[in-house]
């Protein structure tokens, strides 16, 4: 891989966009803001941010013809909280269907939980080994906000526990996932993204 | 577990930061980056930006520093003050904030909190309550940043706090006016009450003078948070000495150093 590897950001005309970009950039990188499919299938990287409702992101996907570009794509790709939920099959949430990469479904927090959105500082316990988990601590503490959840599977590499446990981090094939916002999570999240950009996926 | 959160907020009036004593006096306490850097390294969970004279004066928070604050930290920040439209919003989030807060243009026109939720998501809709006591009840009071306008809404601080739950909000500030500047603790019994009626994220404002006082408010309460900006600005209590001493006493904590 180059020096400087392409990253493309989907733009799925989401509002956390520039935090992404940002992010990236303290860690010397230029990420491309960019919807364009040839874009997307060339670059080194390809990062999925998303906040707001999987109905409205998967609209967006659809509107700009992405839904198959992303599922075709091998190079390493990240969905960041919600963009981690459209990896999965479908959502909860406003019955949506996602990008079915994952082959499990978004749920709803447990309604015995007092408090939701699930929003602040949790930690996240190390399942397997992976590479973007280089120099990150066990147990280390990340930025969530979200309402909707992806149970524990066979995809899961990170936990997270409110209520009940939960994916903080997932993976299947090339395809990654963070429930929290790395570009939001201090000096480990920066590390995830890093050894995302620059780790032997 | 889920930490609870210490939150910096930064009064910010034409570009610098400042701070009064229950809101009035503003005096400068230094520069938005440098803090803002400040509060970052020192391992604050989440910052908040309030243009105190926005609302007031009908005028939108100035937004060059949004951008800055946005390449410069790696937390999350919520900007607040006189966001009156989608657009207003739009241009703040995409700027890089996490999350806007709205206060007296809710009170204007509480549908305002849904047309935000439905178009950037409830995670990002935070809504701030400055509410005061009187005669044992707690009235939730608008325009707020600037004494002459201020006047006390027709809403009841628990009602208010329901409906803007049930419009999309994602999370409430709660300013206890009684307390602000005060340095004497926060208003828990106001925040229990707050706390017991909703289901979404509530953070403490108003009170905080020592230590003592977070331990209080997480070992009593259910909220999420506390949010100062006095103690912090004047290094009275250095951020992590005061997580570090929460977290002795059995308060999850993130800490960073």
């Amino acid at each position: 891989m180059p020096s400087q590897p392409t990253i493309a950001i989907i733009d799925s005309g989401c509002a956390n966009i520039a935090s992404v970009f940002y992010a990236l950039k303290r860690l010397g990188h230029e990420g491309t803001l960019t919807s364009d499919k040839d874009v997307i299938k060339n670059a080194n990287r390809v990062i999925l941010p998303g906040v707001g409702t999987a109905r409205a992101a998967m609209k967006q996907l659809h509107e700009r013809d992405l839904v198959n570009t992303i599922q075709n794509l091998t190079q390493p790709v990240m969905g960041i909280c919600l963009g981690m939920q459209l990896l999965f099959q479908h959502s909860e949430e406003l019955d949506t269907d996602l990008l079915n990469i994952i082959p499990a479904n978004i749920v709803k927090f447990n309604k015995d939980i007092d408090i939701v959105p699930h929003m602040g500082w949790n930690n996240v316990s190390l399942k397997t080994s992976s590479p973007v988990f280089n120099k990150i601590p066990d147990e280390s503490y990340f930025y969530f906000v979200h309402s909707y959840l992806a149970p524990v599977g066979d995809y899961t590499i990170g936990e997270c526990t409110y209520g009940n446990k939960f994916s903080a981090i997932v993976n299947r094939d090339n395809f990654y996932g963070c429930q929290f916002h790395p570009e939001r999570s201090g000096e480990v999240g920066a590390t995830i993204l890093q050894n995302f950009i620059e780790g032997g996926l | 577990m889920l930490t609870k959160r210490i939150i910096p907020c930064l009064d910010v009036k034409d570009g610098r930061v400042v701070k009064g004593t229950q809101f009035r006096n503003h005096r400068d306490v230094g520069d938005i980056l440098e803090l803002a850097q400040r509060y970052a390294d020192e391992g604050a969970d989440e910052l908040v930006f309030y243009d105190i004279t926005a609302s007031s004066d009908g005028r939108v928070v100035d937004k060059s520093w949004i951008g800055k604050i946005a390449q410069l930290i790696n937390i999350p920040f919520c900007v607040a003050g006189g966001i009156r439209s989608i657009e207003d919003a739009r241009i703040i989030l995409n700027d890089g904030a996490d999350k806007i807060s709205v206060n007296s243009p809710a009170l204007e026109r509480p549908d305002f909190i849904t047309e935000l939720s439905e178009t950037f998501g409830t995670q990002c809709i935070v809504v701030g309550i400055d509410s005061r006591e009187e005669n044992g009840a707690y009235k939730v009071y608008q325009y707020t940043g600037d004494e002459h306008k201020t006047i006390k809404s027709k809403f009841d601080t628990v009602e208010w706090a329901q409906k803007v739950e049930r419009l999309g909000a994602g999370e409430i500030v709660l300013n206890c006016m009684n307390n602000d500047g005060m340095r004497q603790g926060y208003d828990l019994k106001q925040l229990t009450k707050v706390q017991e009626a909703i289901t979404i994220p509530l953070i403490a404002s108003g009170g905080a003078g020592h230590e003592e006082n977070f331990l209080d408010v997480f070992k009593n309460t259910k909220i999420s948070g506390a949010l100062a900006a006095s103690v912090f600005h004047s290094r009275q209590i250095a951020i992590p000495e005061l997580k570090l001493y929460l977290k002795n006493h059995n308060i999850e904590m993130r800490l960073t150093h």
